[in-house]
């Protein structure tokens, strides 16, 4: 994992005495809310329903234990006792006081984490694949590049001040676990016919109201160019992406508006008038080199544990199920990827107590060398634990409601807070997420795998369009309604789902999913996903069984 | 008033035509962009130091090669959350070859100043009394590095590391 040196943590240090002489200047009304808006949510901080909410970035979704017991110290002291992880491998707290937010920073800063640019209108968090480091089918683990990228993108001169927010991310493997084709600009490592390694470059994807997914720009850019190149990109949007409407603002409408075409002729136009400008960006090997050591894999024990773990299996059926849900190859022998479930029915999907956070800080220190990931549907992994550990780690995780064995399926389901807290919502999300877990919970290994994802308005945060089955929280005439789309999907074949028919009224939600369910099982050939299904019969079948059930 | 970036206040030497005013011989004037577009040749003639108002929806593509004609040019900043001023400032000096001043006018506040120093940006113009009151001069030493190369050439953090690790190594 990376550790700061200390250009990082003075550069940390630096930015906290900033922010808090920006919030002392704001209580003593130097600062117009307005003027201070954009300063606070530049390092996460946004005015919600009940208070303010503040979010922390986590880069590309990797924490030690050490900083995820930082993260539960905050929950513990300066919010409710619990954190709300998000779609962007993101923590959230949703009950934060303004005058706190600079010894919370001050706090987070001494485990190597902070707020900067998790909101507003420049770079986000950089994200990519979970399993990065330990996945069979990636080229190399993607982290090192998403640092160099995190770096580069903190506090930048010229891009603090795009038209609107701006997300990066990185994938490195054969799959797709990173959703890259639903971001503002993806990169995808891979080597040439040369066997030189590379990025393939894309950009202007995005959900919100108009979703879209990302095209590519550039096939291949040399490692070595890859800073300059997304500069480019960045200068090309920065001066001609739109300011006067906030829904037209991403770069995905400049390329939708110039065509793919116009938009890489700009682009290159640009890169190739850089010059001197390329040199300044280039991306040595020795410096790649370096930062790779920094995320060396761990030094694993010479283990099999296949014999302890397949007794294990054949006397505990619980135990069964949740290594077969819950539990992915490792690359290496003997080890194994633990996911843990956030998604136990009945709770706030992505929330974590102060207690389970402390509790996985421990487990991750036994069992997993340390390190946690955080994943775009809102879960957590242990990525290096041993085969011989795995029963151990499942019944301290049952004992702490964390061993719930529905990863990939109905109930894992990705939601937005929705109105229960985010003044931007339009419905609820949180109660119908509940509703359909419960409602599925009964059916889903017969069901398979499924990607259910629930957003409470347009903007889109909980990845609706990109749902096997996509559920939108509106609201007509003062009542809540939701509009439901299938066929979506968020990995290497990305797709946007179709609308499926008229919104409906919050309680037949469950009963609706029920019959695009049931006409998924009549259809689904072995196999198949219910994209794949939806894709091979179309929306005809799933139209009709919603009708005549009307 | 002006702020630079070195952090000192002084009064604003030039004076800026609207489009009907007419200047007197050897007097700092600054002009807009679009007078300039009317009759360029009429301008270049001028004696007298010559400055430019230039809208930020101007890409620089297209004016940049005219910039070195100027003693001063006033890049525009209408809501500070507009930030297509920074490429401007940064094509005018890296890509142009600009060396007068760099000057950021309209909604120009403390919070954005290393930003713009670092975009090539000379001088602010600012409320004096609200930017004494704040000490913005203390913004321009917030940080004392980067992670970016910039208009400013500081070593980045990355070249600092490298030399040390190269150091290191030797």
């Amino acid at each position: 994992m990376y550790r700061y040196d200390e250009f990082d943590r003075k550069f940390l240090e630096e930015r906290v005495a900033q922010y808090r002489d920006q919030v002392r200047r704001r209580l003593a009304g130097q600062l117009s809310e307005d003027e201070f808006r954009s300063l606070r949510l530049m390092n996460g901080l946004y005015l919600q329903l009940h208070a303010y909410m503040l979010r922390i970035s986590i880069p590309y979704g990797t924490l030690s234990s050490a900083q995820l017991r930082g993260l539960a110290h905050v929950a513990r002291r300066w919010d409710k006792g619990y954190g709300h992880f998000t779609t962007r491998q993101n923590i959230q707290y949703h009950w934060i006081r303004l005058e706190d937010t600079p010894d919370i920073l001050a706090h987070l800063a001494t485990v190597q984490l902070h707020g900067i640019q998790t909101s507003g209108n420049s770079f986000r968090n950089i994200t990519t694949d979970p399993f990065a480091g330990v996945a069979a089918d990636e080229i190399e683990d993607p982290r090192p590049y998403g640092e160099i990228v995190r770096q580069w993108s903190a506090l930048h001169p010229e891009f603090s001040f795009l038209p609107r927010k701006f997300k990066i991310v990185l994938n490195a493997a054969s799959d797709d676990r990173a959703a890259v084709k639903i971001h503002d600009l993806g990169l995808n490592l891979r080597r040439n016919e040369k066997g030189e390694l590379g990025f393939e470059v894309l950009v202007g994807g995005g959900l919100g109201r108009t979703p879209i997914l990302a095209q590519t720009v550039r096939d291949f850019v040399p490692r070595r160019e890859v800073l300059a190149y997304i500069t480019a990109c960045l200068r090309v949007y920065n001066q001609y992406g739109r300011r006067d409407n906030l829904f037209k603002s991403r770069v995905k409408i400049l390329v939708q508006s110039l065509g793919i075409e116009k938009y890489r002729q700009e682009v290159e136009a640009e890169y190739a008038a850089m010059g001197a400008e390329r040199d300044e960006l280039d991306l040595p090997d020795d410096v790649v080199a370096a930062m790779q050591a920094q995320f060396a894999p761990p030094s694993y024990p010479d283990t099999n544990g296949d014999a302890e773990l397949n007794q294990a299996l054949a006397a505990e059926p619980d135990f069964a199920r949740w290594v077969k849900y819950n539990v992915k190859p490792h690359k290496a022998v003997g080890h194994a990827i633990v996911v843990i479930s956030l998604k136990q029915p009945g709770r706030i999907t992505g929330d974590c107590s102060a207690s389970q956070m402390e509790l996985l800080a421990e487990l991750a220190d036994r069992l997993s060398f340390g390190e946690i990931r955080i994943t775009h549907d809102q879960n957590m992994v242990l990525p290096h634990v041993r085969k011989a550990a795995l029963y151990d780690l499942w019944l301290r995780l049952g004992a702490a409601d964390l061993a719930t064995p529905n990863i990939g399926l109905a109930s894992d389901i990705i939601c937005c807070p929705g109105m229960d807290y985010c003044s931007l919502a339009t419905a609820r999300s949180i109660p119908i997420s509940h509703a359909l877990a419960t409602n599925l919970a009964k059916r889903e290994e017969e069901i398979g795998p499924l990607q259910i994802k629930i957003s409470g308005c347009i903007n889109a945060c909980g990845h609706h369009h990109v749902g096997h089955i996509g559920i939108l929280g509106l609201e007509k005439n003062g009542a809540e309604s939701y509009q439901i789309t299938i066929g979506g999907s968020d990995n290497a074949q990305a797709a946007l789902g179709g609308i499926v028919g008229p919104a409906v009224p919050a309680h037949e939600v469950a009963a609706t999913v029920d019959r695009l369910i049931d006409t998924y099982l009549r259809f689904r050939r072995p196999g198949e996903q219910f994209p794949d299904t939806y894709r091979r019969v179309g929306l005809a079948p799933f139209k009709e069984a919603l009708y005549v059930a009307r | 008033m002006l702020l630079d970036r070195n952090g000192s206040f002084r009064p604003d030497p030039w004076r800026h035509l609207a489009d009907d005013e007419v200047p007197a011989s050897g007097e700092a004037v600054t002009i807009t962009f679009k007078r300039w577009q009317a009759e360029p040749e009429h301008w270049v003639d001028r004696t007298g130091p010559l400055g430019l108002r230039l809208p930020n929806d101007v890409p620089p593509a297209s004016f940049g090669p005219a910039a070195t004609r100027f003693a001063l040019i006033v890049l525009n900043f209408p809501r500070f959350i507009d930030g297509r001023a920074y490429t401007q400032a940064r094509l005018l000096r890296g890509r142009f070859g600009f060396k007068g001043e760099l000057r950021a006018g309209g909604n120009v506040l403390r919070d954005q100043l290393l930003f713009m120093v670092r975009c090539g940006f000379d001088s602010f113009e600012v409320d004096a009394e609200r930017a004494r009151a704040e000490d913005w001069p203390q913004a321009f030493r917030e940080f004392d590095q980067f992670y970016q190369p910039a208009a400013d050439h500081r070593e980045t953090i990355l070249r600092q590391r490298l030399r040390g690790w190269q150091a290191a190594a030797e």
